[in-house]
């Protein structure tokens, strides 16, 4: 059937960046990186049932440079997508949803998610020397 | 006796209704205090020794949290799943294989940790 030249809709590179739209897709991304830290912390629970070798080979992943630099990324996904998801909920009871205050809130819980996750690593630092 | 307008008002495509929404955001307030309370946790038992995380682990209300935090967590995670799915995936057939997957997965996770909790604690 000739379909050709059907007016599609523009395609996500056309549009300009604005908060809102960042915080909507850091929220999905968010997500589904916390997805995969459910995976992990399954991992790190059976391990624990297991036996000491199954319990060490995790700590050795989780606590080596890359999985504690993943650790901390899956703690801000969590932080960021708890604060963005009140968030949400704040609009789904109906308030909030005002332009200016959505980009205000939008800037809001992303500063914030930066500044407890540096509180998190921070106190972990203080208190056991390491992260 | 359903009439049939009665039968398809307030169904969406995925025929639940407000189902899917209204259980996405209970899911979603049950998790506010228990992340929370989970990040603290992490703070000070991440990288303890097995003993220290079995003894931890051990203690009821912990046991209790941590069941509470999977199950509410993972029904989340799998309605949210489902959401990017339908979102992102073209074709019956794509679609039907990956909402089995996230349903299977996130089942398997699910009965995994709590498993895992349960044998640790009892
Ligand atoms: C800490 C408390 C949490 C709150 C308050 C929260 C809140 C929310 C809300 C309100 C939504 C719906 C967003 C929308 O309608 O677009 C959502 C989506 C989602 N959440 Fe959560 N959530 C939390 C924790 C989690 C956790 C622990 C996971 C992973 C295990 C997770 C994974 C997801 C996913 C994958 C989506 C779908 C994203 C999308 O459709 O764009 N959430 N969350």
């Amino acid at each position: 059937m000739a379909q050709a030249k059907r007016p599609v809709s523009p395609h996500l590179q056309v549009y300009r960046w604005s908060v809102t739209m960042a915080s909507s897709i850091l929220h999905r991304a968010s997500g589904v990186v916390l997805g995969v830290g459910t995976i992990a912390l399954a991992w790190w629970l059976i391990a624990a049932a297991t036996s000491d070798e199954a319990y060490q080979l995790v700590q050795a992943c989780l606590g080596s440079v890359v999985g504690r630099l993943v650790m901390l990324g899956f703690v801000w996904s969590l932080v960021y997508h708890m604060m963005n998801g009140v968030r949400h909920l704040v609009w789904d009871m109906g308030y909030g949803f005002e332009l200016k205050t959505a980009q205000f809130s939008g800037w809001l819980v992303f500063i914030a998610s930066f500044l407890s996750t540096a509180a998190i690593a921070v106190t972990m630092l203080v208190m056991r020397g390491s992260l | 006796m359903r009439t049939p307008i009665s039968k398809v008002r307030g169904q969406g495509s995925a025929k639940n209704g407000t189902h899917h929404f209204w259980v996405q955001r209970v899911t979603a307030v049950a998790l506010i205090p228990l992340c929370m309370w989970f990040l603290c946790a992490l703070m000070f038992h991440m990288g303890n020794d097995r003993a220290e995380v079995l003894a931890w682990l051990s203690q009821p209300l912990v046991a209790i949290l941590f069941i509470l935090l999977i199950m509410s967590g993972l029904y989340h995670l799998k309605l949210g799943l489902q959401v990017v799915i339908e979102d992102y995936v073209n074709g019956e057939g794509c679609k039907l294989f990956s909402q089995l997957a996230v349903t299977l997965g996130c089942s398997v996770i699910a009965v995994a940790s709590l498993f895992a909790v349960l044998k640790i604690a009892l």
